[in-house]
């Protein structure tokens, strides 16, 4: 009798059929790798002036892009497509096989994560092209970058597995989720300068992880200067990685206690 | 040791009580198909065994472990079962032989790919879109994934609703086929042809209760019940229940004078005597 493979060989074989099936769906493929260079292109056309001495806009907006790219591709689009999953049983057959939960969490985590390196790319490409977008130079900065991407991917994984509970069907899940993410733009600092916002807006936006995803891609792209101007005249770094790390915690914690294989 | 052993299985849903006390014993190698009506409790039994659904009541054995249990034990567990469910339409943008082959790596000693896409019949599909399938493909696809891993024990819910005749016959040598390996099987259905085509022995349950466990061709009776023996008589068609259907063949044969018009001798089918134990209220 040989033994049943392990949970990550399992996981990481998981990350691979969805990295086939998502790119197997051209449409979905185009819009969500391009979307973010395309809201650049946009923002970055309207907005010319600069925002501080030797900020422009393209530059501020890249910092927003990438954090809510890392919003839109794990939360966003696993708590729409995973009840979408369930809803036409493939997560209950699933659940009858040897393959253990972590497994499918693993691989959706590896999509996520290869989707987020390509979207980047694209992103710094168009941006260094077109936009004269300028990327850091000090390794320190890059050090933050890899970071926030790796925490930030993982967070938003574990939190679009934890919310995929909420929506009741497939079909009324984008009507639930999207909403919430785009709100959270707006207050997070993505659209707009995060400074110019009511206070009321910025206490809210300072609970969930995207707002300090933002600050943190901020102090990635933008000069060390521009960190006087920021609410807490900081950076906050230590304090983006602890917030970002509780939020992780509870995104693991309640997608292995609450997820729901089944509709009913 | 039975594959299956279930004692006094109960399960409510807030007022509604879909199982109440069912008794389950199926040795290995047996197809045993389980009977009812919609809403008979037949799903919730079956999820129950199957892991999908906690009980309220009762004692479980399946391969000697309890499904309520969770973690380690369940995956090595679930490593020696095969369920096909009702319906599933997910994985669409993958072909037929990547999906047997990845779900195959879920197991510890899988069966051979290629052996498995021939004995469901899909040699001509392997490299199709799951999306491009017809209904019986996906069907024939279904119990691929529920047979990739070598199961000691299948679970097999309705698994040819919506077939045409033709596909069910074909579905039908399939499952003989498994027989032929020693898998036990647990079959869930609503055909009465294809729990008699395929059974050792058929459970009716209804209400939540087993009304009787059988042999096809015993249940309710049915090998010792009257036969019905109708012929034309002038303007009448006359009918006599008898246990002796040949004396009176014998009898009429010799008061016709020869040729019996319009005779015919029957005994309850499957579905009489089904339809008479549910009180006549399938579907």
């Amino acid at each position: 009798m040989n033994k049943i493979p392990s949970a990550l060989n399992l996981g990481i074989r998981r990350g691979k059929l969805e990295i086939i099936q998502f790119a197997r769906q051209r449409e979905s493929v185009v819009f969500t790798l391009l979307f973010p260079v395309i809201l650049l292109a946009i923002f970055g056309s309207v907005f010319k002036d600069t925002i501080a001495p030797g900020v422009t806009f393209s530059q501020y907006f890249v910092a927003g892009m990438i954090a809510s790219g890392l919003v839109n591709t794990g939360f966003q689009a696993l708590a729409i497509t995973i009840p979408m999953e369930r809803d036409v049983g493939g997560l209950k057959r699933l659940r009858g096989t040897p393959m253990p939960a972590s497994s499918y969490f693993i691989g959706k985590a590896i999509l996520i994560a290869v989707s987020m390196i390509i979207q980047i790319a694209l992103l710094f490409g168009f941006g260094l092209l077109f936009f004269g977008v300028e990327m850091p130079t000090e390794p320190s900065k890059w050090l933050v970058f890899i970071w926030l991407v790796l925490l930030g991917s993982a967070c938003s994984t574990a939190l679009g597995i934890a919310f995929s509970i909420v929506p009741k069907s497939g079909r009324g899940a984008s009507a639930v989720v999207s909403p919430i993410v785009i709100i959270l733009q707006f207050f997070s600092g993505v659209f707009f300068v995060f400074t110019q916002l009511p206070t009321w807006m910025q206490q809210l936006a300072a609970i969930f992880p995207l707002k300090w995803l933002t600050q943190g891609m901020r102090s990635v792209f933008l000069p060390d200067s521009f960190a006087s101007q920021e609410v807490a005249k900081s950076w906050e770094t230590g304090r983006t990685f602890t917030i970002l790390l509780a939020w992780l915690f509870i995104g693991v914690f309640f997608s292995i206690r609450k997820f729901r294989w089944d509709r009913d | 040791m039975n594959v299956i052993e279930v004692k006094g299985l109960k399960k409510s849903y807030g007022q509604v009580h879909a199982v109440r006390g069912v008794d389950l014993s199926i040795p290995a190698g047996e197809i045993f198909a389980l009977l009812g009506p919609n809403g008979a409790g037949k799903t919730t039994t079956v999820e129950i065994l199957e892991g999908f659904r906690n009980r309220d009541a009762g004692e479980v054995s399946i391969l000697g472990f309890d499904p309520k249990n969770q973690g380690r034990a369940a995956r090595e567990w679930r490593n020696r079962i095969g369920i096909v469910l009702q319906s599933a339409a997910d994985a669409g943008d993958l072909t037929v032989i990547e999906t047997i082959k990845h779900f195959s790596g879920y197991y510890s000693n899988p069966r051979n790919v290629d052996e498995v896409i021939t004995a469901v019949g899909l040699e001509s599909k392997s490299g199709a879109l799951i999306r491009n399938l017809s209904g019986g493909q996906r069907r024939r696809l279904d119990v691929a994934l529920g047979i990739v891993g070598s199961p000691e024990l299948l679970f097999l819910d309705e698994p040819t609703t919506g077939f045409d005749p033709e596909a069910r016959r074909a579905f039908w040598a399939l499952i003989q086929q498994l027989r032929g390996t020693g898998t036990t099987i647990l079959l869930t259905t609503h055909y009465l042809d294809e729990a008699e085509a395929l059974a050792d022995r058929v459970a009716v349950i209804n209400n939540g209760l087993i009304i009787e466990v059988s042999t096809p061709a015993e249940l309710g009776g049915r090998a010792t019940s009257k036969a019905l023996v109708s012929w034309r008589d002038g303007d009448h068609i006359k009918t006599e229940g008898t246990d002796n259907p040949t004396s009176v063949v014998t009898r009429l044969n010799a008061q016709f004078g020869g040729e019996i018009p319009e005779l015919t001798v029957t005994r309850p089918s499957l579905e009489d005597i089904y339809l008479t134990m549910i009180g006549g209220k399938d579907e």
